[in-house]
């Protein structure tokens, strides 16, 4: 056997190795506290619901410490407003750049507060949510948003976006 | 005192090419001209003294050293050579830890000064309840210990990992006077060893519909990425040693994903959840951060690639020129679309160019280090490299990725990201007097 063909047998024995078949089956159930993921045509949003007036109470409480009143900025980003994108000097904002909705209810939900995360209900993640839209504009003020009717928001850069590689993107 | 080179090294001088213009000498130069040519290049021959002092016994010399400890630190005289830190401080936001490029060399990232970005805090996992759990469009969800991971063949690799951001200062329409390491330290190179992510996919079993994947990690902001599955049953591994030692907290500890030669934020630290999927989950990351903003307006989604790069970390801004003479113009080079094929050197701002010698072996979607002998004659300079990788594809000139992917109105902070995969030649000038600047040339 060459030194090549050598090198390609042991590569693939590797390559091909079969699977210690250490991992565990694992419940939905059981996975629920971690299954947080919610994707664009809203999968995985739970139960629940929140209006714009809830998330206000919510807001004022938890997040205008740092994203300032009425989302106007502080420490941390604006939420609310944003000028339309020309170039790389603008601000990326909900408004002017975020293409969905659902990105707001996953990421709030996984990620803030930012001191305390995981610490807000679903029903709360929904309210702000629905409230953090209403200031935008993006939702009517008595709007509900629940998992039927935020993958449905319109956001208005949805169509704003090009992929760079189409020929490795899925 | 002037020396006169010695007749034998004049005529090894002869032969010798200039390369290019500016001092740039042929790359194998230093090994072809041997002795000799170490004379003729540095204008130095053998003299009976040019030292002028006595050598005697240092202390160091004279008397037993320290105890040898369980685990190696550097020498304190070293101490300087550290990442820089964006947010020393720890106040709520993201921390950047960035590598001094100019002050290391060869291939290899130390652990220790591997570039960090975390955006809350290097999480303290305790790695006996740490669990990597693989649900989604699966036939059998699973659940993985770190000690279970640890029983799988596992492979190890050299590769790169880039912030998207990293280099993002040259944005800026004017350029910002700093370090290599304040432009370009968002990006480490490492051996990483791990379980490749398509065994544990296989015994998932993936679904027909399946097309994405979506991988959390444990820290407070569960910072989550989609990544197509082709790249995940291609050369994705679950990381659990970095150099040889597991890895640190900063880097992942206990576990990471490793997307060789893709945007940094999407090798998911932490790594403790992979859902497959039939789409994208347009998180934070993706839908909002690296989305670099276009001429107009329209931003780039699902950017991924890091593409090729290069740059010169000897000579660079922070280190001052030491007078005319010899000098090795050293730095790296890498793509994420696999090996580096050839990297030009120039000195006169991209006049003429050199081909420099590449550091071997030359490893895919990893630094490699280039190498090029240069005779500085103490005049102006404008050093820059230029790489290209095994597909052809070279780093484009400055104008030429700012006429496609715009830059700054006003100079940003050096550590702002106006924009994202920024990969075009990097310059310094040497000026008159030695110093090392950051110009657009």
């Amino acid at each position: 056997m060459s030194t090549r063909s050598l090198m390609l047998a042991l590569c693939a024995s590797v390559a091909f190795a079969q699977s210690p078949n250490l991992g565990k089956p694992v419940s939905p159930a059981e996975i629920a506290g971690w299954d947080i993921n919610i994707l664009p045509d809203g999968s995985g949003l739970p139960p629940g619901s929140g209006t714009p007036a809830e998330g206000a109470r919510v807001y004022t409480a938890k997040c205008a410490g740092c994203h300032g009143p009425e989302g106007k900025g502080g420490p941390s980003a604006k939420l609310v407003g944003g000028e339309p994108i020309r170039s790389m000097d603008a601000e990326k904002t909900i408004a002017n750049f975020w293409p969905y909705a659902t990105t707001l209810y996953d990421y709030i939900r996984r990620a803030m507060p930012w001191t305390k995360p995981r610490s807000l209900t679903n029903e709360e993640v929904y309210a702000l949510t629905a409230y953090i839209l209403s200031i935008n504009k993006l939702i009517g003020e008595n709007d509900t948003m629940n998992a039927q009717t935020l993958p449905k928001v319109r956001m208005p850069n949805r169509e704003g976006f090009i992929v760079r590689f189409p020929e490795r993107t899925p | 005192m002037k020396m006169t080179p010695s007749d034998q090294a004049k005529r090894e001088l002869k032969n010798l090419e200039a390369v290019a213009g500016n001092g740039l000498l042929h790359r194998r130069a230093w090994l072809r001209g041997g002795a000799a040519l170490a004379g003729a290049v540095t204008g130095y021959t053998l003299v009976p003294s040019a030292f002028g002092q006595q050598l005697s016994e240092d202390a160091w010399s004279l008397a037993p050293g320290v105890t040898v400890p369980e685990y190696s630190v550097r020498s304190k005289f070293e101490n300087k050579v550290a990442r820089s830190l964006s947010n020393p401080k720890g106040e709520p936001r993201t921390q950047h830890a960035r590598t001094p490029h100019h002050l290391i060399n060869g291939t290899f990232t130390p652990n220790g000064l591997h570039f960090t970005i975390s955006h809350a805090g290097d999480p303290d996992i305790d790695p006996d309840k740490h669990r990597l759990v693989i649900h989604g469009l699966v036939k059998q969800p699973l659940v993985f210990t770190l000690e279970a991971l640890s029983r799988y063949p596992m492979v190890s690799r050299m590769a790169f990992v880039e912030c998207g951001g990293n280099s993002a200062p040259l944005f800026s329409l004017e350029p910002i006077q700093a370090t290599a390491q304040a432009i370009h330290g968002l990006v480490s190179c490492a051996e990483w060893t791990g379980v490749p992510l398509s065994t544990l996919l296989d015994e998932a079993g993936v679904d027909p519909k399946a097309k994405w994947i979506v991988a959390e990690g444990g820290d407070p902001p569960h910072l989550s990425r989609s990544t197509p599955l082709t790249k995940a049953m291609d050369d994705a591994m679950i990381v659990l040693y970095q150099n040889g030692e597991r890895v640190m907290p900063g880097n992942g500890y206990p576990m990471r994903l490793l997307l060789p030669g893709w945007e940094g934020n999407m090798n998911t630290k932490w790594v403790r959840r992979i859902q497959v999927t039939d789409q994208p989950g347009m998180t934070f990351y993706e839908a909002r951060t690296y989305a670099p903003i276009l001429p107009g307006g329209k931003a780039y989604r699902f950017y991924f690639l890091q593409e090729v790069k290069s740059f010169i970390t000897h000579p660079s801004p922070g280190l001052a020129m030491k007078g005319p003479g010899f000098y090795e113009i050293s730095g790296v080079a890498y793509s994420g679309n696999g090996r580096i094929a050839k990297v030009m050197v120039s000195a006169d701002g991209g006049k003429s160019w050199a081909q420099a010698a590449l550091q071997g072996p030359v490893h895919s979607k990893a630094f490699t280090r280039f190498r090029a002998p240069w005779r500085w004659d103490g005049g102006p300079a404008v050093l820059q490299s230029r790489a290209w990788d095994e597909t052809g594809y070279s780093q484009p000139t400055r104008a030429q990725l700012v006429a496609s992917r715009g830059e700054t109105s006003k100079v940003p902070a050096v550590t702002g990201f106006p924009s994202q995969h920024y990969n075009a030649i990097t310059s310094w000038s040497i000026e008159r007097g030695g110093e090392v600047k950051n110009v657009y040339a």
